[in-house]
């Protein structure tokens, strides 16, 4: 168990820079999740911690040692990768005790050790099997023992469970979940899947463009995004995000077609930010209803559970989450109802969160 | 698009057989005229049905070339040709793909240039060196002027001298470097995905360490496929044993076949030179057959 900082760490080729200046602390046994889009940098922000890739600038210390320098034998990480990686002329226990035979450990022991493995892992039964004969979750659980075998200080998971098949995937996440409750080792995951990084993380690391967003428990992720992207990257369906422009008494919206009376709170007239409302804090009401939104209705997307109402807000695409049973035909007419504690401002010029807002907010009178 | 009607199936067919008659025909004139006596072989036009001196005709091409210890040399060689140019190519391959270092594309290319300089258009200065092989460095000596002021100081000429010739070693290392080879495991190499690599340094295992545990295991198929292949081409040189065995203890197999050719205005023994050619093809033909099953995977490569 091990606690990892990391400060200012960046990382380039050539001449792009894919990280810049990353700040993190990593608490010993905490199970940190780092979320973004594709080509965000999070993958080789774990490459680093890994020692698979060098560090351009700043530094990874892992337990208190700073390991720029060092091979990723010498990290104590074990890491499990998104296409498993498995050697496919080894036979499973070979391929999980691999790592005990380069160190040099002899063979009993080392048979005493995958097997107690594999039996965390129940996959005794297919020890002599070779990775081509094993189904995908078979396949990623033997990457796991691979990875735990060695006890390692800290665990890296980059992606492991985007390879499996969506009933297999929720599956592996909540035994990596359990896993982790029982060896208590630090873990560090990367996926760009919120729905995995919501459900399985301590804290939550958000990237984007080779920088941290946010960094923040799930919940206060979800409601309180620190960053217009951060906003409207996690959820689904996606913030709803409104235009605005700061005038003498409130917030012109829609182009000039809304107004929403508030204090101005200290910020310039003509100003631009964003409103954002999920989704789901939206309330659909009889079109008509006092202080509600007149909307047209485009789309109608049936979830089971609930619906997703996708409505035409003077020109504006906008979405609506409902669970209720309500089913407007597209093309009639429907009436939004915010409130203004589920509004989020951000600033349109940095994108970062503007909290100057809420506290005025006297009445929603959109 | 595969086609499949009963017209162009045959058509394929008459193809693939005559391709096969044109490939078998000659070996089968072989073996019918090392069966025959010396009388029915020259006739014109020869018997083409078999005749019964076959086993004759074999014990005396065996003892009249005193094939024996020529098909042990010839193994000898083509198996060390074989092994050494599996290994080396498999280490210059391994160099080239998984490290980075100045030159490495330069390096590459030069070994790839090898391939426009067979033996035969090297083949004296290769004789050259192999007959000293430790005359370039005598030539520095001498161009330096090193071997004057040692001689000058101690009184002692240097005079480097290690010669190869008549040698198992002279008969195998010249014909080791394989640009081919080098080639193939290259390419192999570079589909072996980045993360097993990768997995193999999170394990902990050093560059050497991965290239025996992991690289070399998978790729069998190919060293299988590049042995046969080179056990063949080694087998089969003529020139190269030929040049540097003046000691008939060293002669391999297929330069002593022509001990068996009959001379002009000798006795024409077709019947004894075609039984010996049949015993020479023979262990590259059971190598082929043994190995077929990998040889043929190692070259289809990707089934994984």
């Amino acid at each position: 168990m091990a606690s990892i900082t990391i400060r200012d760490a960046k990382k380039s080729y050539a001449k792009m820079q894919v990280v810049h200046g990353v700040d993190l602390e990593i608490a010993s046994g905490e199970f940190v999740v780092i979320l973004g889009p594709s080509g965000c940098g999070k993958s080789t922000l774990l490459r680093m911690i890994a020692g698979l890739e060098e560090i351009s600038g700043g530094e990874i210390a892992i337990d208190g040692t700073v390991v720029n320098k060092l091979e990723p034998r010498e990290r104590g990480c074990a890491m499990v990768f998104q296409n498993y990686a498995l050697y496919p002329h080894m036979s499973v226990a070979q391929n999980i005790g691999y790592s005990l035979k380069v160190a040099g450990v002899p063979a009993a022991e080392r048979t005493q050790r995958i097997q107690a493995v594999a039996r965390t892992l129940e996959l005794e039964h297919l020890l002599d099997r070779k990775p081509m004969a094993l189904s995908g979750g078979q396949r990623q659980r033997v990457a796991m023992g691979r990875a735990m075998i060695r006890e390692p200080k800290v665990f890296l998971f980059d992606e492991p469970l985007s390879n499996l098949d969506a009933k297999l995937r929720v599956q592996m996440r909540s035994e990596i979940r359990k896993l982790h409750r029982r060896l208590n080792a630090t873990s560090v995951f990367v996926t760009h899947d919120q729905v995995e990084a919501m459900t399985l993380a301590d804290r939550l690391v958000v990237m984007n463009g080779g920088r941290v967003e946010q960094v923040g428990t799930p919940a206060e992720i979800y409601s309180r995004p620190a960053t217009r992207f951060v906003a409207t990257f996690v959820g689904a369906p996606a913030m709803n995000i409104l235009e605005g422009t700061v005038e003498l008494d409130g917030l012109s919206l829609l182009g000039g077609s809304r107004r929403l009376a508030m204090a101005r709170a200290g910020l310039p007239v003509g100003t631009k930010v964003a409103m954002g409302i999920r989704p789901e804090a939206v309330r659909l009401v009889a079109p008509g209803t006092a202080g509600a939104l007149k909307a047209t209705v485009d789309l109608v997307e049936e979830l089971g559970a609930g619906r997703v109402i996708y409505v035409d807000l003077d020109g504006a695409p906008f979405s609506v989450m409902t669970s209720e049973a309500v089913h407007p035909e597209p093309g009639s007419a429907v009436g939004l109802k915010i409130l203004p504690e589920d509004m989020h401002f951000f600033s349109s010029e940095t994108g970062g969160r503007l909290d100057v807002f809420k506290v005025s907010v006297p009445e929603p009178a959109l | 698009m595969v086609e499949r009607t009963p017209i162009l199936n045959f058509v394929t067919h008459v193809i693939l057989f005559l391709g096969f008659l044109m490939a078998v025909a000659p070996f089968v004139i072989v073996a019918i005229a090392s069966s025959h006596n010396l009388k029915d072989v020259n006739d014109v036009p020869m018997p083409l049905l078999p005749g019964s001196d076959f086993w004759i005709n074999i014990k005396t091409a065996w003892t009249t070339a005193d094939l024996g210890p020529k098909l042990l040399n010839s193994f000898i060689m083509a198996t060390g040709v074989a092994a050494g140019k599996v290994i080396i190519s498999a280490l210059t391959a391994f160099s080239i793909v998984y490290f980075r270092y100045p030159g490495r594309t330069f390096i590459f290319w030069l070994i790839f240039v090898t391939l426009m300089l067979p033996l035969e258009v090297r083949i004296v200065p290769t004789y050259a060196v192999v007959a000293n092989v430790l005359s370039p460095y005598q030539a520095i000596l001498d161009v330096t002027g090193l071997s004057w002021l040692i001689e000058k100081v101690s009184g002692v000429q240097v005079s480097l001298s290690l010669g190869l010739l008549n040698s198992y070693s002279g008969l195998i290392l010249p014909l080791i470097a394989t640009a081919t080879g080098t080639f193939l495991y290259r390419q192999f190499f570079l589909t072996v995905p980045d993360e097993l690599t990768e997995a193999a340094r999170m394990d902990g295992a050093g560059a050497l360490r991965f290239f025996i545990d992991i690289l070399l295991p998978l790729s069998r198929n190919n060293m299988a496929a590049l042995g046969t292949i080179m056990f063949l081409w080694a087998w089969n040189q003529y020139l190269w044993p030929l040049l540097i065995t003046t000691d008939q203890s060293h002669a391999t197999a297929v330069t002593e076949l022509k001990q068996l050719i009959p001379n002009v205005g000798g006795i024409p023994e077709w019947n004894i030179a075609m039984a010996g050619t049949l015993i020479v093809m023979l262990p590259p033909l059971i190598v082929v057959v043994a190995m077929q099953r990998w040889f043929v995977r190692g070259l289809i490569a990707t089934e994984k």
